[in-house]
């Protein structure tokens, strides 16, 4: 657990501030693979929008009304106080349902939840992103944090990797990224005739480049399958595992560690995660269906 | 939603007519459903009828006449949505007990003149005629269930029927277990949530009418029931009950029976 | 005799039995719910009293794995009984309960208003087990970086009037979870319940204040050794056990054991042993709307980590296997919750042993564990 959320201190008078969201409205919609957009949203009233302040990596509850909350990380930038994006995959109930908004619309929202990618702890350090499909919009934050602080990292690397080329997040920004001195690399698995770059999964990817294990810290977010294969990739390149992160995740219903659906072993995944260092999962991470 | 109301037919097969009396029974909603929906077709509660084809067809009871697999079809080409309303539609319901004996006997029995019957030998669920969009279990069907499934099919999201057993939804509302309280077999257990568990509210046990929950355990209840057997085939015939035509009761019947029937 | 002065914190007086009666009056006076054990449709719940006649006097119960009898014995005290499915959870973690509604205005959603009045409870007649499971949820839903509202409301004004365990069930094991039979600390009043009077430890203010003008008895010495003989035999009768030393560690380090998946085979993952245990703190929330979609409601319902739903996410099940779901609920209690929440998940108080139909005994599955893994 990188971070400890901020207290969540109810009125006992009013019950009903359980689960109770905040309204916001759908400013702007970027579509960005098939499948995956970004709702820009921006709270109706204007003190809960200057209230919000939100560290990388962390996630909002996402309400609409007859369909239920999803939790959805924040893909944007934490230094715009103008407006908030969630990089959202259509698959399930709720989500499918955001998948029908259009811009004016209004949903609720709960946050910010969770711990955050440890930008401090990284400073003077080389960091390595190693993220697959939708594991990157949790992580893009952190790039624009390490952009606007760029001399106190070392060298960066971003290893980011989809099923196709068209299925890859956020391609326009890949240069600015790579202006910021900010190594992007980018692979698929199948490849195609729009697609002349790197072919392959990213932790097979993640075998080719040389790291200093002692200096470098690996950021990991994707596929479950995929993360695992980069831990044993990384541990293998002999990366200390309380260098590794890794950002989790699962059914969640409250984002306050009170429900139980997201525990993990010990851990309330809402509260003491999403993002983890690699050794506080280490003992139980293998076992099977824990 | 659109500014047309979608249409609705509600038809009826072999069956007792509850679940559509269920959908009468709806009352202050069945006011606002008649706002949100055009009810284009249903006997049950008025003559009046309007040509299809239809937005949604609720089709109630089991297949067990020769015309009755031609109508359905029919049911088919005219809906765009189909449910299967109650057990006799989703599992063949009580008639399908016939499929674990012979239908010519029982016709016998009860008719004085039973070659003027046109029926078949098995009872059985739409599904295995039509291609069914959703299936709403229950004897009859749950109306708080009913008009969720409307209210999803209106919004576009998938309903909201709880895929646990009948056990939680007895223990929310803080019913003691009658199974540990009173030996009462009960296939709460192993039975779909969905009816708010009233039989074991009244003192009774469970009799399956929501069908089997899935990723439960039938097996492990199969032994314990078996110890608390009352009477020589007791638990056979629980689950050879209602829902007795659902595969996963069917399997279970057999075992405990140690007959394997054909249909 | 009528006592002109109070009895101190700490003390334990003795009063004549139907004294209690007009303790429950005041206590209503004071506009408190008055609930414990009593008998509703030939079973044994926890509903409104109001006085000791509506208690289970007289009854004794009848406990073993997926067994439960409720019968009436020689004796005619009051709180001889050991509970049954229900606990006091439901009073402080309501089973269902509204959170809030919403309505539909032009693009956006108003909430709905309404009036919340929580209810002012006393619990009559909490086991020492029963006692140990609240604090345990006090710990859960009152965190310090996290208080559920609905939970803390009910509980500032709970009234506790905690009883001394005389006679455990056959499923009782609170003695290995160190939280009973004894009643130790966390009531307002105390009763140990000897033949002919009750004797009552005071154990915070208001309960003291409740005393006020009654007729009580310091405890004789002859009263407090009976107290502490009954409480002895208790001890002595219970002989369920369960091998609380290094068991988190037995649990964690033995996640991927196959004993699990011999347990999995018998468990029904009905979800009765979470609903039933005091504990046991899951939730879901859901939402009901209105066959117009201009309005829907927000409920929280108890949920269960034996619901197939409950680790679902896009991508799917987490644990698919019922065995997984065994495994998470006896490792969060008797493993994780220690790290979670400072003390383990259980308190010995054998609902789960008595209310699964499946005769599945915790206690036994993970001596059983040991055993296995020690092989």
């Amino acid at each position: 657990m990188t971070t400890t959320a901020t207290p969540i201190q109810n009125d006992i008078s009013n019950p009903g501030i359980l689960l109770r969201p905040k309204w916001a409205e759908v400013t702007e919609i970027t579509p960005e693979a098939d499948g995956i957009a970004t709702y820009w949203l921006r709270f109706i009233n204007s003190s809960d929008q200057q209230e919000f302040h939100f560290n990388p990596g962390q996630f909002n509850m996402l309400y609409l009304p007859g369909f239920g909350e999803a939790a959805i990380s924040i893909s944007s930038d934490p230094q715009d106080h103008e407006k908030l994006g969630h990089t959202i995959r259509f698959v399930g109930n709720v989500t499918r349902a955001v998948s029908r908004l259009k811009v004016g619309d209004v949903v609720g929202l709960r946050g910010p939840f969770g711990s955050c990618w440890p930008m401090s702890e990284l400073e003077g350090k080389d960091v390595f992103i190693a993220c697959g499909g939708i594991g990157l919009p949790p992580l893009r934050p952190a790039i624009y944090k390490i952009m606007r602080n760029r001399e106190k990292y070392g060298k960066v690397t971003l290893l980011y990797g989809a099923r196709t080329s068209s299925d890859l997040m956020f391609p326009r920004e890949y240069e600015v990224w790579r202006k910021a001195q900010i190594d992007v690399e980018v692979t698929v698995d199948r490849g195609d005739a729009n697609w002349s770059g790197r072919v392959g999964v990213v932790p097979m990817w993640f075998y080719h480049f040389r790291i200093d294990p002692r200096k470098t810290a690996v950021l990991t977010c994707g596929p479950e399958i995929m993360i695992r294969f980069v831990i044993f990739e990384a541990m293998a390149r002999r990366v200390p595992v309380e260098s590794i992160y890794v950002s989790l995740e699962r059914n969640m219903k409250c984002g306050q560690g009170s429900c139980g659906h997201c525990q993990m072993g010990p851990y309330f995944i809402c509260r003491e995660g999403p993002v983890f260092r690699f050794d506080e999962l280490q003992s139980f991470f293998n076992v099977e269906e824990f | 939603m659109s500014a047309k109301k979608p249409t609705v037919a509600v038809y009826k097969f072999s069956s007792c007519d509850g679940c559509q009396l269920s959908i009468l029974n709806m009352e202050d909603e069945l006011l606002e459903l008649a706002e949100v929906v055009d009810i284009a077709y249903f006997l049950e509660a008025t003559r009046a009828q309007k040509p299809g084809p239809y937005d949604l067809a609720l089709v109630e009871g089991s297949i067990t006449t020769p015309h009755e697999i031609e109508k359905i079809k029919q049911v088919r080409s005219q809906a765009k949505t189909v449910i299967a309303l109650g057990t006799c539609a989703t599992s063949g319901g009580i008639q399908a007990l016939r499929n674990f004996a012979s239908a010519e006997e029982y016709a016998k029995t009860v008719y004085p003149s039973p070659e003027y019957l046109q029926y078949l030998d098995s009872a059985t669920p739409i599904s295995e005629h039509i291609q069914v969009d959703l299936e709403l279990w229950g004897c009859p069907v749950n109306k708080k269930q009913m008009a969720e499934v409307i209210v999803a099919l209106l919004n576009n999201r998938k309903p909201n029927l709880p895929p646990y057993s009948v056990c939680l939804e007895c223990k929310r509302r803080l019913t003691v277990c009658v199974l540990v309280d009173r030996d009462i077999p009960c296939l709460g257990p192993v039975t779909q949530a969905g009816c708010s568990a009233i039989c074991p509210a009244m003192g009774r046990g469970c009799y399956g009418c929501f069908g089997p929950a899935r990723e439960s355990n039938i097996e492990s209840l199969m032994a314990v029931l078996k110890e608390k057997e009352r009477y020589p085939g007791e638990i056979m015939r629980l689950f050879r009950g209602i829902s007795g035509y659902s595969p996963a009761f069917k399997d279970a019947a057999e075992s405990l029976s140690g007959e394997k029937v054909t249909a | 005799m009528q006592n002109e002065t109070l009895p101190e914190i700490g003390s334990t007086i003795t009063i004549e039995k139907s004294t209690m009666n007009e303790i429950l009056l005041r206590l209503k006076q004071n506009g408190f719910l008055t609930i414990g054990p009593r008998i509703e449709n030939e079973t044994l719940i926890y509903g409104a009293i109001e006085n000791l006649e509506d208690l289970p006097r007289g009854y004794t119960t009848e406990q073993k794995p997926g067994y439960f009898r409720l019968f009436r014995d020689r004796h005619s005290r009051y709180f001889d009984i050991i509970p049954g499915a229900q606990s006091w959870k439901q009073f402080l973690f309501p089973s269902c309960v509204e959170l809030f509604s919403l309505r539909r205005i032009t693009n956006s959603w108003e909430f709905a208003p309404r009036a919340v009045e929580t209810p002012k409870f006393a619990f009559i007649g909490v086991r020492a087990c029963e006692l140990a499971a609240i604090q345990i949820q006090d710990a859960i839903f009152m965190r310090e970086d996290f208080t559920d509202p609905i939970y803390q409301a009910r509980r500032a004004h709970t009234f506790i009037i905690s009883v001394n365990c005389t006679h455990p069930a056959d499923t009782c094991f609170c003695l290995s979870m160190e939280c009973g039979p004894q009643v130790r600390q966390g009531f307002d009043l105390n009763i140990s319940e000897l033949d002919n009077v009750f004797a009552l430890t005071i154990g915070s203010e208001l309960g003291r204040k409740l005393m006020a003008g009654l007729s009580f008895d310091d405890a004789s010495g002859y009263v407090l050794a009976s107290v502490d003989q009954k409480i002895g035999n208790a001890r002595r009768q219970m002989k369920r056990n369960l091998n609380t030393q290094d068991l988190p560690e037995l649990i964690l380090e033995n996640l991927d054991h196959p004993y699990w998946n011999e347990i999995g085979k018998r468990c029904l993952s009905c979800t009765n042993c979470t609903q039933v245990c005091p504990t046991c703190f899951c939730w879901n929330v859901t939402d009901e709307s209105s066959l117009d979609g201009k309005s829907t409601c927000r409920e929280r319902v108890w949920d269960s980590c034996f619901n197939p739903d409950y680790s679902y996410q896009a991508g799917g099940n987490t644990r698919p296997t019922i065995y997984s779901r065994y495994r998470q609920w006896a490792s969060h209690k008797l493993g994780t919750w220690k790290q979670q929440f400072g003390t383990l998940g259980c308190t010995g108080c054998g609902r789960c042993i008595t209310w699964c139909p499946a005769e599945i005994d915790i206690t036994e599955e993970i001596n059983n564990l040991g055993n296995e893994v020690k092989r």
